[in-house]
């Protein structure tokens, strides 16, 4: 991803640094702790750690909230945040799981959790860009609405994947090389995600609006519909997640979801992105979320407990942003 | 008189290295009981790390400082202000939402057990406020609610209320208009009278030369000249702090009138907007700078953004015959706007100089929506080239550039593709007087090749001095028009202040 090449200019110095090229450094750091923890599992947990079947678990595990992690790397960027995205996911899976949605077959139900969450996501960005609502208030607002539309559709019951649509569990159960479908969903979204945010103007512009939103009005991008585009965006990724969670748990309810904003928020973070805006990359990300899951993934291979795993996370972030300040300031 | 006072402030042999950079390299300064010392320099000269070593921000590696003949060490801000100096810098660090006398002893609140007690308070800061001849802001105010002038007497006011023997003030009328400056002044006045001394850092010589006692010239973390007076001829102060002699600053003129042939590029037909301005009108014609002169406030950068479609307004503007709708079909239409806040308004600080110049025509880059980043770099390099941006390095964040240089990568942002017109709001601002010369080369070679400009300013002189026509703003409305060299700063003043309260 570090663009060193010599520009094709003739007077000017090589070579062209950026700003992501010192963000290098801090992946370093995430991978070491990526590393040092898979070392932990082999040392405590020999025998089923490495094991194929635990790795398919755990990258099956990431996928979920991998893809919601994508989403909203874009929407940290931009300036803003999004607390909806377990509920609009929990929405969306629900939606997708009606008796009604499931009579018009897998299809339909894909293109209507990704509908789903695009059109949240989209309410969200109108009312934070025309409606001058705070992000934080907004999405806060639509996590709630969300959650409560969920429960009212489904009546607070799991809605099971009817047998004949069973296209929809098959992303979980077909194995391709080795590994199910999903994984390959959760790997094609980063990579969408990492050519989005580096290589279009959307995602150059998604850093002007983000670094400094007044200066980006100026120089012509339309700010506000640029902040829509966003939250649609994390919103899509939302209506991804649910089809994976689908996958996975056969089932849409309106309990899925549940917390995956602070995961997501906090892998965000870990991966280096600044909350203020402006700063960040996919990249990452998607390691704070592996270092996450792999933690997670220790705690039950070890039998331990759930509540010294939160104990666990909360230190990481903690550690994780300490250690950026101060490669902060001393870079 | 002060020469035969004692100096209050000695600093001697300041020496401060940074990785890299040595800012400090032997730095002397001598300050003498109420008086105004001047601290003039170019941007980079060590100006802003010789007041961080005064306010304990930075420690001195080699060096001496004395305050009233006792060798001093300020080993950090609490402990400059203990002794006596207080630092006003640019960004007032006062508390918006907190009231002027909460502001005035923040940190050292008037209170008993824990309890604050606001009339103590309240009666103190009015007393602090009437010592600097504005007793009449009232000490329960929410500060947020003054105008920038005021947020200085409040600042000023909590210098005194830490008993001040010397007071640094970095910049301090760079964000006030003329008629707030004569205050600032007078304030100051009352600050020396009562025995405190001002260090004053600006980069308007006019204004040393009215309230400044002596100079001290700074040039490359170097002490050039110590406590010159403030008469100091110009010409030999600008030579001091360029190191050469500057004589024609302003690039030369086209004859007046030589645009009548030529088209339009704007036209502005009785742009309004209510409270602000009312029924302004004019044209710009390619190769045209136009000028709008008149004090902050008067509507003048108003006028700007609403050309530039920044700001809703009734009334006509056309640029080449079609109307702005908005900024973005401004900048379709080929206009460019250099804002009067630069960092907070033009640039992304942390991102690299090459993409804050392609900022405003990514499009161009791209196809369907994918960015061809080698034609990016290109381009941007060669703006770097055409414009001397220095360094000339397209990956180095721009925030690590001087303000001269910031400024002509917000300009050749613009120049990526072919501008009609440039909207350039105080495009000099904090920019210092060596690369002034270098920019107003810029702007008018920009001019030669056929772009529109309109120039706001503040400095009447950069008006004068740059623009072909002048229009000259009062109180929201266009009240003179006329080609620059028949007008003089007298009659600029004379026109902006008629009728005004003063």
């Amino acid at each position: 991803m570090n663009d060193t090449r010599t520009p094709p200019v003739g007077k000017l110095p090589a070579p062209v640094r950026t700003l992501r090229d010192r963000g290098g450094l801090r992946h370093l750091g995430l991978v070491g702790a990526l590393v040092l923890l898979c070392l932990v599992g082999l040392v405590t947990r020999p025998d089923t750690f490495a094991t194929s079947s635990n790795l398919v678990t755990l990258l099956a595990l990431a996928s979920t909230i991998g893809v919601i992690t994508v989403g909203m790397t874009f929407v940290i960027i931009g300036g803003g945040i999004d607390l909806s995205v377990g509920s609009v996911m929990a929405l969306a899976s629900v939606w997708a799981t009606t008796v009604a949605t499931q009579s018009y077959g897998p299809w339909v139900m894909a293109l209507c959790a990704l509908l789903v969450g695009t059109a949240t996501g989209a309410v969200s960005g109108l009312l934070i860009s025309y409606g001058r609502m705070v992000p934080f208030i907004a999405t806060l607002a639509m996590m709630a609405a969300a959650s409560g539309l969920a429960q009212r559709l489904s009546d607070r019951r799991t809605q099971l994947v009817a047998p004949e649509n069973d296209a929809i569990v098959a992303l979980s159960t077909t194995r391709v090389l080795g590994l199910p479908i999903l994984v390959y969903i959760f790997a094609a979204v980063v990579a969408a995600g990492w050519v989005l945010l580096n290589r279009t103007t959307f995602g150059r512009r998604t850093y002007a609006v983000g670094g400094n939103a007044e200066a980006a009005r100026l120089a012509g991008i339309d700010v506000r519909k640029h902040t829509v585009l966003l939250y649609a965006l994390s919103g899509l990724c939302c209506g991804i997640a649910a089809l994976i969670i689908m996958a996975r748990t056969t089932a849409g309810s309106s309990t899925h979801g549940y917390l995956y904003e602070l995961d997501a928020i906090a892998a965000v973070i870990i991966g280096g992105t600044l909350l203020t805006g402006g700063r960040g990359t996919i990249i990452g990300s998607i390691l704070g979320l592996l270092v996450f899951t792999v933690i997670t993934n220790l705690f039950i291979l070890n039998g331990l407990d759930t509540s010294d795993q939160l104990i666990a996370k909360g230190l990481i972030i903690v550690a994780a942003v300490l250690l950026q300040q101060r490669t902060a300031n001393t870079g | 008189m002060p020469d035969i006072k004692d100096p209050l402030l000695v600093m001697s042999g300041i020496v401060k290295q940074f990785p890299g950079v040595r800012a400090l390299d032997g730095v002397d300064l001598e300050v003498l009981p109420g008086e105004v010392h001047c601290l003039l320099g170019q941007n980079g000269a060590g100006k802003s790390t010789l007041i961080k070593t005064l306010a304990g921000a930075h420690q001195p590696d080699e060096g001496v400082i004395r305050l009233g003949g006792e060798e001093v060490r300020l080993t950090g801000p609490v402990a400059a202000i203990r002794l006596g100096i207080s630092t006003i810098y640019q960004e007032l660090d006062l508390v918006d939402g907190l009231s002027v006398a909460d502001n005035v002893f923040l940190g050292h609140e008037k209170a008993r057990f824990g309890f604050t007690r606001t009339a103590d308070a309240h009666r103190a800061a009015s007393e602090l406020l009437t010592r600097l001849g504005h007793g009449e802001i009232p000490p329960a105010t929410e500060v947020g609610s003054l105008p920038p002038a005021g947020k200085q007497v409040v600042s000023m006011a909590r210098a005194l209320s830490h008993e001040a023997r010397l007071i640094v003030m970095d910049e301090p009328s760079a964000a006030l208009a003329h008629d707030e400056v004569d205050n600032l002044f007078r304030t100051i006045r009352e600050l020396t009278a009562q025995g405190v001394a001002v260090v004053y850092i600006s980069h308007r010589l006019e204004e040393i030369r009215e309230i400044g006692d002596r100079v001290t010239v700074l040039k490359d973390g170097r002490t050039v000249a110590v406590g010159l007076p403030a008469d100091t001829p110009t010409r030999e102060i600008v030579s001091l702090m360029t190191g050469r002699d500057v004589e024609h600053v302003f690039p030369a003129r086209p004859a007046p009138g030589s645009h009548e042939g030529r088209a339009e590029v704007l036209r502005v037909e009785g742009l309004s907007v209510p409270g602000v301005f009312q029924d302004v009108s004019f044209a710009v014609r390619e190769g045209e700078i136009v000028g709008l002169a008149g004090l902050v406030g008067s509507g003048r950068s108003e006028i700007l953004e609403a050309v530039y479609g920044a700001r809703r307004a009734s009334g006509k503007v056309l640029v080449d015959g079609e109307p702005v709708r908005g900024v973005s079909s401004a900048v379709r239409l080929g206009l460019g706007l250099a804002p009067e806040e630069r960092k907070a308004q033009a640039l992304l600080l942390e991102e690299s100089v090459a993409r804050n110049i392609t900022l405003g025509g990514l499009a161009r880059y791209a196809r369907l929506g994918w960015l061809d980043r080698g034609r990016e770099l290109a381009d941007a390099g060669r703006q770097i080239d055409e414009l001397g941006i220095r360094p000339a390095d397209p990956g180095r964040p721009v925030r690590t550039l001087s303000g001269g240089n910031q400024q002509k990568a917000v300009l050749a942002r613009w120049l990526v593709d072919r501008r009609r017109l440039l909207l350039l709001d105080e495009p000099t601002r904090g920019v210092d007087v060596g690369a002034r010369a270098d920019l107003y080369a810029v702007i008018r070679r920009l001019a030669d090749e056929g772009i529109g400009v309109l120039l706001v300013s503040s400095e009447i002189p950069e008006v004068l001095g740059l623009a072909d026509r002048v229009l000259v703003i009062r109180d929201g409305r266009n009240v003179h028009e006329s080609d620059a060299r028949e007008l003089d700063e007298h009659r600029v003043l004379d026109l902006i202040m008629e009728g005004s309260a003063l």
